[in-house]
């Protein structure tokens, strides 16, 4: 059932938050040992929570557009009282004073938080085979990843244990494994989303966004958790745009453009899905052409300069001191440093030695310096995209789902998945891939779809056509038993 | 640490992976020191790409957003609990985080 059915049967008095929930969490019961999505459920708070939503319906209240909406967060987001890991063992344990702007705003809106996810420790890596407590499974093929580093969110929306998740995007973090597990996922213009209670990566590229099985139900959840926040003061002061109402509006005269940049060496299969999609697109009215972005070609090394340099400021907290992990020792700096190394992962330590190196002086100009012009010419060549195209179409991610152990020792290849991915984040714009059929092997294909800045309405409207032109999806090998149940027309044994 | 200050071309050393893991505050065990370097000269190789683009006259982009200060009245208003944020550190006391010696002195 989506996310919008689920709610309007609470609202409605049809079905209760509580029933809901039960079938939600029997459903985690029954198929998370294999997947490993979750980090933690919430199952006795989100009972509690569930029987405030009917009772707040029993009285007559609306609880809201997600009332009664089983949603799963990615464990980098803070809740209070609950734990907060990063997937990291130098946060284990730990219990966050406040909660993140974002889960305020689910449960303004009535839904009901059943847990925490899984994902790559401090949201650094393309497989979720970086979180300390273990990887998450790709519900379509176990052997193989659900990519990262929102594996969690994307394997449990994608598996049917919750309709709707949210997970954060540095350089693709929401799109890339929502590519690899078949379904919705979509990255807000920077400063639409507030950052206020994630754990910051690198501040001036995270964003927090939906996971969903459908486009509308990933609308729906980016207008309850986008619009200002005074306590992010990256929170653009406006109101995010508006997508759920103009869904239904069709690509007539929309100008797509086909980036040639966002093909290159991508796998035959992908490419072959991308030009589908493009062929969807034209046929429902829209000018198509193909164009060329080439400052694209240089967004994965800056962004790999620049995202470790943020992170290796930003991940200077963890030093023992107020929070997390401590390894004791005579002074303050050997505590730190040997706090650090006790605490971090392998893929964490690369990156802050990779920033630190960026910035430390001889080769800041060089390096980082460097990258930031990069990330100029790149947010140029954009805006001479745009002058001729409403949207940009490319590949999401390079290949489909790889197996489990295939790059995690040679981080260059793993950073290769991210090729298509990180140039929004550089430039801050939207972007959002939708499922779009399978490859041979009926694994999931992504179709991203990029905007420029703000303009979320026009995205949504493109992937709305999308999804409905979308070649039949396979049914994921594991997942609820009210999925399995359903008829799927693509659905056949590999 | 090599005063190389052309990245392209320059080879990040065994000793240079271990100076900036000093600078990062973190130990790293020999073995790690080793994997890391080649590990960290692969991808600045890759980033020498970056390095190697022609950008006079470029101005650097640090933030999608121009950013601005952002003030609030200056009026007194709740704040975490202090009890709760102390909870979560490692070792408190009489309201204060308490680490170990820091310059040396007595604890």
């Amino acid at each position: 059932m989506s996310a919008s059915a689920i709610a309007a049967a609470v609202r409605s008095g049809q079905t209760s938050a509580r029933y809901t929930l039960e079938e939600h969490l029997e459903a985690i019961d029954s198929c998370d040992g294999e997947l490993h999505a979750f980090l933690s459920v919430l199952d006795e708070r989100a009972r509690a929570e569930a029987a405030e939503i009917d009772r707040r319906v029993a009285a007559g209240e609306d609880p809201g557009p997600l009332a009664g909406v089983p949603v799963a967060v990615k464990d980098n987001l803070c809740t209070r009282g609950v734990a907060t890991t990063c997937a990291s063992r130098i946060l284990e344990g730990w219990l966050p004073p406040y909660d993140a702007t974002v889960v305020k705003r689910l449960r303004g809106a009535g839904a009901v938080i059943v847990g925490k996810t899984n994902l790559d420790e401090f949201a650094m890596g393309s497989s979720t085979e970086n979180s300390a407590f273990g990887p998450t499974r790709n519900p379509h093929d176990p052997r193989r990843v659900p990519g990262g580093s929102s594996g969690g969110s994307a394997a449990a929306v994608a598996a049917g244990l919750v309709p709707l998740a949210l997970g954060s995007d540095t350089g693709g973090s929401i799109r890339q494994p929502a590519a690899l597990c078949g379904v919705v996922g979509m990255k807000p213009t920077y400063g639409t989303v507030s950052r206020y209670g994630l754990v910051a990566f690198a501040s001036s590229l995270d964003q927090v966004g939906p996971f969903a099985r459908t486009v509308a139900d990933a609308a729906v959840l980016f207008e309850v958790i986008g619009g200002h926040d005074p306590c992010d003061s990256t929170s653009l002061d406006r109101p995010a745009p508006l997508c759920t109402s103009r869904l239904d509006e069709g690509v007539t005269a929309m100008r797509v453009g086909v980036v040639s940049e966002l093909l290159d060496g991508v796998d035959r299969a992908v490419a072959k899905r991308v030009h589908e999609a493009a062929d969807a697109l034209a046929a429902a009215g829209a000018s198509v052409e193909e164009c060329s972005v080439p400052e694209v070609r240089y967004a994965l090394p800056a962004y790999y300069l620049l995202a470790p340099a943020e992170a290796s400021s930003n991940l200077a907290r963890y030093d023992g001191v107020r929070y997390g992990l401590r390894v004791g020792a005579s002074d303050a700096e050997s505590m730190n440093s040997a706090s650090r190394a006790a605490g971090f992962g392998a893929e964490v330590k690369r990156r802050i030695m990779l920033g630190t190196y960026a910035l430390s002086a001889g080769y800041y100009d060089a390096y980082y310096g460097q990258a930031q012009k990069v990330r100029t010419l790149i947010i140029g060549a954009f805006a001479r995209a745009y002058e001729h195209a409403d949207v940009l179409l490319g590949a999401t991610t390079p290949t489909t789902a790889f197996e489990l152990g295939s790059k995690v020792d040679d981080p260059l290849s793993m950073y290769l998945s991210d090729v298509c991915t990180v140039p929004s984040n550089l430039s801050g714009h939207p972007a959002m891939t939708v499922p779009f059929g399978t490859d041979d092997l009926g694994l999931p294909v992504g179709v991203q779809v990029l905007a420029p800045a703000l303009e979320e309405t026009t995205m949504f409207r493109a992937a709305a056509v999308l999804e409905a032109a979308a070649p039949a999806a396979s049914l994921p090998r594991i997942c609820s038993p009210s999925m399995s149940g359903q008829t799927s027309p693509g659905s056949s044994e590999r | 640490m090599s005063q190389n200050t052309e990245a392209h071309g320059a080879r990040l050393t065994r000793e240079d992976a271990a100076y900036v893991a000093r600078l990062a505050r973190i130990d790293l065990t020999e073995e790690e020191l080793d994997l890391y370097a080649g590990q960290l000269a692969a991808v600045l190789d890759h980033a020498a790409q970056v390095a190697a683009l022609a950008t006079s006259g470029v101005e650097p982009t640090a933030h999608p957003l121009p950013l601005r200060n952002v003030l609030r009245d200056d009026e007194v208003r709740p704040s975490l609990d202090s009890e709760e944020v102390l909870a979560q550190a490692p070792l408190a006391e009489d309201g204060r985080f308490r680490v170990p010696p820091i310059l040396g002195e007595a604890p």
